[in-house]
Formats: structure tokens, C-alpha cells, sequence
């Protein structure tokens, strides 16, 4: 056994985020690390890698008591890892991110020659051909991600730690990091993977642990259990399947429009599109990473603003140039970068919620704190936020429960448009169903959503109608009769040419 | 082809710098006959050798994403020190040991308070500046001048260079830290350490960078660049001064700035930070060659160039990404 980690306790103020969880990992084997948003996989995973102390239980690698005084004493025990927010250096070269800190070197000084081919030799290991000189903020997430992976792999590395590795890759860029862990696993990593993806940990992994709440719920061998088990026992009950949703949706009358853009377009941004949005319909917005969609929602937010083109809401032209002008006519927008765009994480859950009330109302007149007591128990009642705690610190949060708290924010503002990019990204099964049900919910009371996700699956059971997107340019406007995501990919592939 | 762009837009400040110095320098040598001899462009660097080695300390400082407002006090406390204790028979040679101790201890002490405590570097180098201008006036509050053979020799010698020029040793030992100083920035773990903090601290800090050491080293180089500084500054006015180096923090990072490197960090090349100096330099220049343009014409021409420059930048980073 090269990893075992046991009895391990972690409180944080207000909260055990593990309490008494056993671990193991065998050489040669990739193990899923499995729970929802809150179960403590990033807790264990930070406690492993050095970065948090523990306050009870004992860590052994290969036998040996280890206590990791930070993430370099890890990684020279031979525990490597891959965090979700790829963490290396956008300014430096590939080489460099690869290599920092064990750099070859004669007498103190650095060689590059070698080290770039070093370099040049782990990435092949991975498959991967790059200029290494290059800067790094020149690549696509994808490949950053396998960089990262590259310098892990450096080290002499007996654990690989992977930390939702693939929650912003696009299929064929899944399949190549699926084939990579399995190339290192037959070389006898122990590889430790914590994935959304019920579907990649069924693909790939050994053996997986579930988590629930900051306790152990089991160790199973993955050839054993079938997702539907793995799945009850992450949320610790039956699930409620997502087929439901389809009866959810009502059916679709003719209704106002809310909003009509007109040939807005953004030089470098997105070429000039059409788009008319009702009121309580869900338009989709699908196509590949970089493709605009971001772009797009950011335009109709005022974000960033269009160079041409006139956008109409109620039917009368409005210039939406900053948030604060789309803010006033009733849209909301929940960026995908939950962490840098949307919440400040010092705040708490609270504060976080009231800030837009505040803002809409003015500086003028304060929101009372028994006020904002009551918002914040309401939306934490209404979106199952997790801890139930309203003067918990953001930035404690786990990735879905803080989406939950972006998502307050705006609802509680009534927003008329709402725009999610990518609201479920990096979040388990259980609260993505939660947030669908509640765009489903949201639209049949009336509200109009825009709704972008790198799932097809998702798009598709959600949206009334699909933008599709493809290399900054609307190719085609599809009405959601039965659409499938292979119509979809078609659609992408083919550039909209039919 | 993207990497490619990438490449060439990270040299696109420091391209842009230099057609800059070259721009003025052709203006200056078509209106006046004497600039165009070479010797014009050496006396700047006669003139701003302390500058240069400042400014190089608060290179490494920048590229970090920190900055340090104490140089110009460390440069004045130097030149005191120096008077005071050459005025008291000490021999110059532990004089320099004595006065690059200072500077250098002067540096890892607020290094450490940024560290330790996460502190602004903005605030604690503040207080750093206070602190050493107030210990100037402790020793002296009157101007107190160098009379010592080994300083007055180092000041007055020439060091003759090919075709009839010459550069003060004061420049040599300029250009001597320069290549030092890019040695250790692109050949050493630290220098390469100092550019990955200036990308992301925290990424940085994941990797098992030694950012703690790190840091607190670049404030220990940029004190002892100001300490150094100050020493090339008593060789030039063969004075100790408390009012010397007045707002000499903000040339330095001026001069960091308009050689191309960005101040929330990671990106730049001390070589740029040369020419920073030998743009503020050639203004300087040109104003006085001009005659009847008053001196703070210079300061409204630096402030313009900055405007343009951090906006160049702004321009460059954005197309990048």
C-alpha cells in the first residue's frame, strides 16, 4: 500500500469538514474520490497534499508516518498534484512551469538546453509535441492542464493527485487525459482522481471512496457498484433521476419579447448576431470552449459593449454599455468564474447575498441587518445552501454551494433576464440537478434565462431553443423539437453550412 | 502561430522603449550639433549611474508585484553614512562594507514584515522610507562633504573608452551590477523564482517555490542597490545629504516602468529598465541642450511617457489574453 490516511479529522471554524475518514491507495490503481459539493474531497485532498495540518488522524506513505509541513515537503515525499484552477505560472515558458524549481543546473546556474529538453520528454510521455519556449498563457486550458500534469510527473512522483482534472476539457481532450492516467497507472502510479463525471470514474478508475458529509461512507471496487448505487449513496438518498424535468416543462405558448439584439457584434469579441428572447423561454447556448458564448452573455450584460448592432428590451433601443444600465432594465449574469467574477470570498454568505440588494437600492438607504438576516435565511432555505449558515465565509464554501450563493444574489433582485455561463460547472450531481430544476422553475414563472454550459445534455433538456455557437460566430438557431447533442455537434462541425 | 506573437508581443514594451531612446536621440543629434557625439549618451550614464543600479534593485521588487518606496531614503542615509564616518578617519573600504550592511539589512527587515505579516509592500516600505530619511537628519542635518582620497579618486578618475570617451567608474561598476543582475534573473533559481511569484504567488506557492526566501531577497537586492546607489551618488557629489535623493523611489520606478516592465509583476527584463534610464536621461538632455525650457519641463515629459507607456502595456497585456 503506498497511501493510507486514517482517522483523519479537520474542523474549520463552524464546521467538521472531516470527521474520522479512513483512506487507502494501492500502487499501480486509480482510485475516485467520490461526494458531493461540501463531502470534504478537497478538505482530504488539501490535507494530503500538505496544505492544511490535521487536527487527529495519521497519514503513512509506503509505510512511513508522514506529516507534510506544506506542498513542497509533499511533493519531494512523492505526492504530486493537479489542482482543478490549474496553478503554474501564465508568464513563464512550458519548460519553465514544468520544471521550476528543479531546474538543471551547474554550479547554481540554470541550463536551458537540457532542461527544455526535459521538458520536451515528459510531454511526449504525455503524447504532447509543444514549443517548450513558448509562454504558457499562449495554450488552451487542455493543454495547460496536461503541463500541469507534465511537472507532476517530474517529480519522482508515487501518488498523482488529480483534482477535477477534467472539468474544463472537451471530449476528445477527455479521452486523451483518460489515456494518459492509464498509461501511468500500468507503470504503477498510484493515481488519485476526484471527477464530477459519474461517467469517466465508470471509464477509468479501480476503486473509488464515497464521502458524504465529511464522513466516510465506504470503499468500493468499481467493477461492484453501478452508478445508480454510487450515486444514492454520494447524496445518501434515492435520487430523484433528472428524467423528471422533461415534465416539468410546460408547454410553450407565444409570449412578448423581452429582449431583441440586432447585428451586435464586438470586433475581436463575437461576430455580429440576431437574437430575440421571450419572456419565460430558456435559450441555450451551445458550442465548444472559445467558441463566444461567453462572449455573447457579457455583450447582452453590458459587460463588455458592442461596437455595432442595437439591442431593444420592451421594444425600445437601450445602450446596455456597463452592468449597472443592464442591471436597471432587469438583467442578471452569473460568470463562470464564480471565484474572480462573481462573490468575494471574505464576505460571508450574507453579506454576499445582500450586496446586490444594496446595490440596486442605492447607498442611500442601508439594508437593516435583521433584513438582511431574513434574505439570507430565505435563499439559504430555497437553495438548500450548505453549511445553513448565513455568516459563513464564502470562500469556505465548496464550489457548488458557493454557485448557489451567486445564484441568491441575483434572484433576489428579480431579475427578468437571467444569463448563466457555466452554472454547473465543477459541481456534483446532486446540486447540478437542483440548479436545473430551478432554471426549469424559474422560466415557467416567467423569467427569461440564458443558459450556456459545455454539456450538450444539459443545454439540451433545459433550453427551449439553442443558439450554436462556433469560433466567435452564431451558426445556426435551432427551435428544441427532440434535438439530440449529435444534431448538435453536427451543427458545430459543419459550421451551420445546411 | 499564436506562441509565436506571444513571444514577440512580451518584447513589444521593451522594442518600443528603445525606439523611443533612439527617436530622441536622432531628434536631438538633427537640432543640435554637439549631441550627436557619443559622448552625450555616456554622460547620461555618467550622470545616472546611481540612478541605474536603483533602479535595478527595484526591478527585481516590481517583477515580484511589489514595490519599495524606501530606495531614495536608503540612497540619502547611504551618502550620510558615508560622510560621517570618512569625516571620522574610518577607512573607505569598511565604510562601503558598512554602508551595503545597512542597505542590505534595511531591505530584509521590511522584506520580512511583508512576508510574515502580509502586509503591503506599499505601506511597509513606507514607513521604511520615514524611517531612514529620519535617521539622516540624526546624523546630520547639514550637508557634510567627502574629502577622502579613495572617494575623491574614484570620482574624478575617467575610465577611458576607444575613440576619445570616457565613463566615470561609478558607470562601470552600473554596468557591472546590470550583468549581474540579468545573470541572476535569467540563469538562477531565484531569478526565475522572482518571475513565477510575479505570475501567480499562490501558484508559486503550490509548486514549492520558496516563496517566502524569495521574497524577502528581493527586498534585501533593492536595499542593497539603494545602498550601492548611494555610495555611486557620494562618488558624484562627494557629499553626504539628507535631502539627497529626494523622490528618487519614484524615477526608479518610472524608470522600471518605462522599460517595459509591468508593475503587478511577472513580466519585464532588467535590460529595459537601462533603457527607462536612458530615456528619462535623454529628456533631461535635451532640455538642458535646449536652454530655454525650464527643468520641470522634464517632470511633465517623464509623467507624459508614462501615461503612454502603462497604457501600451494595458493594450499589449489585453490583446494577449
Amino acid at each position: 500500500m503506498v497511501l493510507r490516511m486514517t482517522g483523519i479529522r479537520k474542523r474549520f471554524p463552524g464546521v467538521v469538514a472531516l470527521d474520522d475518514v479512513d483512506f487507502r491507495l494501492l500502487p499501480g490503481e486509480v482510485h475516485a474520490l467520490m461526494g458531493e459539493n461540501g463531502a470534504g474531497k478537497s478538505t482530504l485532498i488539501k490535507v494530503l497534499t500538505g496544505v492544511y495540518g490535521v487536527d487527529a488522524g495519521e497519514i503513512e506513505l509506503a509505510g512511513e508516518p508522514v506529516s507534510f509541513t506544506g506542498p513542497a515537503a509533499a511533493q519531494r515525499a512523492g505526492v504530486s498534484t493537479v489542482y482543478q484552477e490549474v496553478n503554474l505560472c501564465p508568464n513563464l515558458s512550458i519548460a519553465e512551469n514544468i520544471l521550476l524549481g528543479r531546474e538543471p543546473r551547474r554550479f547554481g546556474r540554470i541550463r536551458w538546453a537540457p532542461m527544455r529538453r526535459r521538458a520536451e520528454e515528459l510531454l511526449a510521455r504525455l503524447d504532447l509535441e509543444l514549443d517548450v519556449s513558448a509562454p504558457l498563457s499562449a495554450q488552451s486550458i487542455a493543454v495547460q492542464q496536461l503541463v500541469a500534469i507534465a511537472r507532476a510527473l517530474d517529480v519522482d512522483a508515487r501518488v498523482l493527485v488529480l483534482d477535477e482534472p477534467t472539468s474544463s476539457l472537451d471530449s476528445h481532450e477527455v479521452d486523451r487525459l483518460l489515456a494518459v492516467m492509464r498509461t501511468l497507472r500500468d507503470e504503477g502510479m498510484a493515481i488519485l482522481f476526484v471527477t464530477h463525471f459519474i461517467d469517466q470514474v465508470f471509464a477509468i478508475s479501480d476503486r473509488m471512496t464515497v464521502l458524504r458529509n465529511g464522513k466516510l461512507v465506504g470503499e468500493y471496487e468499481t467493477a461492484e457498484i453501478t452508478p445508480v448505487e454510487l450515486v444514492t449513496r454520494m447524496i445518501g438518498k434515492e435520487l430523484a433521476t433528472l428524467d423528471e424535468l422533461e415534465q416539468v416543462r410546460p408547454e410553450r405558448t407565444v409570449r412578448e419579447e423581452l429582449l431583441r439584439a440586432e447585428e451586435v457584434g464586438r470586433a475581436g469579441g463575437i461576430e455580429p448576431f440576431s437574437l430575440g428572447i421571450q419572456r419565460g423561454e430558456v435559450v441555450g447556448l451551445a458550442g465548444l470552449l472559445g467558441s463566444g458564448r461567453t462572449e455573447l452573455a457579457r455583450l447582452l450584460f453590458g459587460a463588455d459593449h458592442a461596437d455595432q448592432g442595437t439591442i431593444r428590451v420592451d421594444d425600445k433601443p437601450v445602450s446596455l454599455r456597463t452592468p449597472r444600465a443592464a442591471i436597471a432594465r432587469g438583467i442578471a449574469f452569473c460568470s463562470e468564474n464564480r471565484k474572480t467574477e462573481g462573490l468575494v470570498e471574505d464576505l460571508t454568505v450574507r453579506e454576499n447575498i445582500a450586496l446586490a440588494v444594496q446595490a440596486s437600492r442605492g447607498w442611500t438607504k442601508p439594508l437593516s441587518r435583521k433584513r438582511q438576516e431574513e434574505i439570507a435565511e430565505s435563499s439559504i432555505k430555497a437553495l438548500d445552501i450548505r453549511p445553513a449558515n448565513p455568516e459563513a465565509k464564502v470562500g469556505e464554501l465548496s464550489g457548488g454551494n458557493q454557485q448557489k450563493v451567486l445564484l441568491a444574489r441575483w434572484l433576489i433582485t428579480e431579475p427578468r433576464l437571467l444569463i448563466l455561463d457555466e452554472p454547473t460547472r465543477g459541481i456534483d450531481i446532486g446540486a447540478k440537478t437542483e440548479i436545473q430544476k430551478l432554471v426549469t422553475r424559474l422560466a415557467a414563472e416567467g423569467m427569461a434565462v440564458v443558459f450556456i454550459s459545455a454539456e450538450l445534455e444539459e443545454v439540451l433538456r433545459l433550453s427551449d431553443r439553442v443558439l450554436v455557437l462556433r469560433d466567435r460566430q452564431v451558426v445556426a438557431q435551432l427551435d428544441n423539437d427532440a434535438l439530440t447533442p449529435e444534431q448538435i455537434m453536427a451543427t458545430i462541425a459543419d459550421g451551420g453550412a445546411e | 502561430m499564436t506562441t509565436l506573437t506571444a513571444s514577440r508581443q512580451r518584447y513589444l514594451p521593451i522594442i518600443a522603449t528603445f525606439a523611443l531612446l533612439v527617436g530622441a536621440y536622432g531628434f536631438g543629434a538633427a537640432q543640435y550639433e554637439a549631441f550627436a557625439s557619443g559622448q552625450v549618451v555616456l554622460n547620461i550614464l555618467i550622470d545616472n549611474a546611481f540612478l541605474l543600479v536603483v533602479a535595478i534593485g527595484m526591478t527585481f521588487v516590481i517583477l515580484t508585484g511589489g514595490i519599495d518606496l524606501s530606495v531614495g531614503a536608503v540612497v540619502a542615509l547611504s551618502t550620510l553614512v558615508s560622510a560621517r564616518l570618512l569625516a571620522a578617519g574610518v577607512s573607505p573600504l569598511v565604510v562601503l562594507v558598512l554602508v551595503l550592511v545597512i542597505g542590505g539589512t534595511l531591505g530584509l527587515g521590511m522584506g520580512a514584515v511583508i512576508h510574515y505579516f502580509e502586509l503591503q509592500p506599499f505601506i511597509v516600505t513606507l514607513a521604511g522610507m520615514f524611517l531612514a530619511r529620519g535617521l539622516c537628519y540624526t546624523i546630520s542635518v547639514e550637508s557634510i562633504s567627502i574629502t577622502d582620497g579613495f572617494f575623491t579618486t574614484m570620482a574624478q578618475t575617467p575610465v577611458s573608452l576607444p575613440g576619445g570617451m570616457h565613463v566615470s567608474t561609478s558607470v562601470v561598476i552600473a554596468v557591472i551590477v546590470l550583468a549581474v543582475a540579468a545573470y541572476v534573473l535569467h540563469f538562477t533559481r531565484l531569478g526565475r523564482t522572482v518571475y513565477a511569484i510575479g505570475g501567480s504567488e499562490q501558484s508559486a506557492m503550490l509548486m514549492g517555490l520558496p516563496v517566502a526566501r524569495t521574497k524577502i531577497t528581493v527586498y534585501a537586492i533593492s536595499g542593497l542597490c539603494s545602498a550601492l546607489g548611494g555610495v555611486l551618488l557620494a562618488f558624484y557629489t562627494l557629499s553626504g545629504n539628507a535631502l539627497h535623493a529626494v523622490g528618487m523611489e519614484l524615477d526608479a520606478i518610472a524608470a522600471v516602468v518605462i522599460g517595459g516592465t509591468i508593475l503587478t509583476g511577472g513580466t519585464g527584463y532588467v535590460l529595459g529598465t537601462v533603457l527607462g534610464v536612458l530615456v528619462l536621461g535623454i529628456i533631461q538632455t535635451l532640455i538642458t541642450f535646449d536652454g530655454t525650457l525650464s527643468s520641470w519641463w522634464t517632470k511633465i515629459v517623464i509623467g507624459a511617457l508614462l501615461f503612454v507607456f502603462i497604457v501600451l502595456q494595458r493594450l499589449v497585456s489585453r490583446r494577449a489574453r
